[in-house]
């Protein structure tokens, strides 16, 4: 699947395109299939999200697992610091994000 | 140290203005994150992985109490109550909100601080030896030539876009604290044979993809002709350094694609020609500066020893303690490295700390160094002890200055949009694994530096041992290098061979720790074993 990310024009957090706008869990991150580009394009026209882009993802029962695991840090937080974790600190999330 | 003129302060104030007015622009959508991004960059605004990152300046890493409170401060109010250190000597926060950079900056201008030219393709932060001024080996304090290098660098409009990046050091001794030929210009301050202090140019080092030695060009420039020779050197390579290729363009690559001795040639030309504009700046204002870095009023016949009956705080004199230039003192390293810490954060709590230390123990100052850690410059030797349990107290006190355990870490993928692995972690597993063995204690002076990719932020081409991660095939990997050194005995270290995964790269190190301690001979450090016995030796302790 291909899923959209960036990071948020006021925050500069990482969010997710959910198929309506953007979250900051991974979790509501939507299949954009062919539509990719030109929802970046609509999304970067209108200022909503910075550096918005394309990527490769798995589907799994916990939600979509990107393909690179620089893509699995932006959707956690540091690993060397779970308190600050998206979401809150799971036990498993860092053996997903590796 | 040195403070604001009404020039100064009218300066950064105005830039404060400016970028607020920018931020604003962005965020009503008026500007496009193309238009933006130069000007955020300008004023030190990255966007990482998770959020945008601030660089804030801090030259030549001197800052006063009052300084470190402010950045405590902004840890606290803008950001999430730690600030990270850096090898540039700067400090970096990772969780601004673009609504709230106007006031950050002007929070710093308060304080006469900003975040001017920590990014970008200019002259950066210069940096400088951490024992500035206190150090007992330094000929004199390397700081006002830094300041005034840093005023004349400052929004000058000839360097503001310059083919890459530039990087300069400014040291005073022989003794190499500050990685100074790995600079794109390296200053050394030295005597010639008539006793006159001069400046020794090196240029063209630097680390990154295509690390270098910086070869000295001049051996002896005037002290009051240093601005015109550091602008001879900045013109040849801003009018030949390639902007074609930004793999390409630093000053080293010039440097070695033209010959040192052909490059030497035409700085030396333009110097002559530069002499004839009368461009230096009047002597008064180097004596100007000059006064603002006049030694504290250090008190006389004070004890020149400590009470070393508690076993702890001896370790932490004998390593974290260097000598001071007026008997009774020393100057006091506070470790950002605590067993399993991340290398170069503090907490606000503990800035603020370090703050009020310096105000009680250190005449109001302290540094930040390029190995991410904090001195107290000059502390009574007679006060160590009071000074130690309060640092000690607040996870501060760790004994570890330039041991295994005191890493050198750049973000790595936990926090660098251009990291390909992450460094921390690993450096949290060596720490961790060398203090549970107990062998950390029997190594020595050992450096270890690691970068999460090829730029190099975490100096591993200068580390004893290096370790640079890389990305196989979406998987974290991490080369071993060996034998670099940042020091007055620079070298570059070497790759060992194949790489290895998160727990092996910590498996290896210990593979090459063990070698040196069983083959190492008297008085030898981890560096001299491993040039005495050569790569293969320790390539065959790895690979068999």
């Amino acid at each position: 699947m291909k899923i959209l990310t960036g990071n948020d024009l006021k925050s500069g957090a990482v969010v997710w395109w959910d198929g309506q706008g953007w979250s900051t869990h991974i979790t509501e991150a939507v299949d954009a299939g062919e539509n990719a580009d030109s929802i970046i394009a609509t999304e970067d026209a209108a200022r909503r999200v910075n550096a918005a882009y394309a990527i490769d993802a798995e589907q799994t029962e916990d939600g979509p697992r990107p393909a690179h695991i620089k893509d699995r840090v932006r959707a956690l937080g540091p690993t060397i610091r779970p308190d600050l974790a998206v979401p809150a600190a799971d036990k498993m999330g860092w053996d997903w994000v590796i | 140290m040195y403070q604001y003129d009404q020039y100064d302060q009218a300066m950064v104030d105005a830039r404060v203005e400016e970028f607020r007015d920018q931020c604003r622009r962005r965020l009503e959508g008026t500007l496009t994150e193309d238009q933006f991004k130069p000007l955020r960059l300008q004023n030190g605004l990255y966007l990482q992985l998770h959020a945008y990152m601030l660089r804030v300046a801090i030259p030549y890493g001197t800052l006063s109490g009052k300084q470190m409170h402010a950045l405590a401060d902004i840890a606290d109010k803008y950001d999430r109550g730690y600030g990270h250190f850096t090898t540039r000597q700067n400090i970096q926060y990772n969780w601004i909100k673009l609504e709230d950079c106007g006031d950050i900056l002007a929070d710093l201008a308060k304080v006469e601080m900003h975040a001017i030219q920590t990014s970008g393709n200019c002259i950066r932060n210069i940096s400088s030896d951490q024992y500035a001024g206190a150090a007992a080996d330094e000929l004199v304090d390397p700081r006002p030539y830094a300041e005034l290098l840093r005023q004349w660098s400052s929004f000058h409009p000839e360097f503001a876009h310059l083919p890459r990046k530039f990087k300069i050091c400014v040291i005073a001794s022989e003794k190499d604290r500050a990685a100074m030929r790995l600079h794109d210009i390296g200053i050394n301050i030295v005597k010639n044979a008539e006793g006159t202090l001069g400046v020794a140019f090196y240029v063209g080092g630097g680390m990154g993809r295509t690390p270098m030695i910086a070869p000295l060009i001049r051996e002896f420039v005037p002290l009051d002709q240093m601005v015109t020779y550091s602008e001879a050197c900045l013109r040849v390579y801003n009018r030949h350094g390639r902007r074609d290729n930004k793999y390409k363009a630093r000053i080293k690559i010039l440097v070695h694609e033209m010959g040192a001795e052909e490059y030497t040639r035409q700085v030396e030309e333009e110097f002559a020609h530069l002499l004839e504009q009368d461009i230096e700046p009047p002597i008064a204002e180097l004596d100007r500066i000059r006064s603002y870095f006049q030694p504290p009023e250090f008190a006389t016949g004070l004890a020149e020893k400590a009470d070393r009956s508690d076993p702890d705080f001896a370790l932490w004199i004998d390593r974290n303690c260097s000598p001071h230039k007026v008997p009774g003192y020393v100057s006091a390293a506070i470790s950002l490295k605590p067993v399993g810490g991340i290398p170069g954060d503090a907490s606000a709590q503990q800035m603020h700390l370090m703050a009020e230390l310096a105000k009680d123990y250190s005449f109001d100052e302290c540094r930040v160094t390029h190995a991410q850690n904090i001195i107290l410059p000059h502390v009574e030797v007679g006060r160590l002890y009071e000074l130690w349990e309060k640092l000690d107290e607040a996870g501060l006190g760790t004994a570890n200055l330039d041991q295994v355990g005191d890493i050198i870490a750049c973000p790595g993928l936990d926090y660098c949009s251009l990291a390909n692995a992450r460094s921390i972690p690993v450096s949290q597993k060596i720490s961790e694994r060398f203090a549970a063995n107990g062998k950390g204690e029997l190594l020595g002076e050992l450096k270890l530096k690691i970068s999460g990719c090829i730029n190099a932020c975490g100096h591993h081409h200068a580390g004893h041992i290096g370790i640079l991660g890389v990305d196989r095939k979406g998987v974290e990997n991490y080369q071993l290098l060996l034998g670099g050194s940042e020091a007055e005995d620079v070298s570059l270290a070497k790759i060992t061979g194949p790489g290895f995964n998160e727990d092996g790269i910590v498996d290896a190190v210990e593979t090459v720790a063990d070698l040196y301690l069983e083959r190492r001979e008297d008085g030898e450090r981890f560096l001299d074993t491993y040039r005495r016995l050569g790569m293969d030796t320790f390539k065959e302790a790895l690979y068999g």
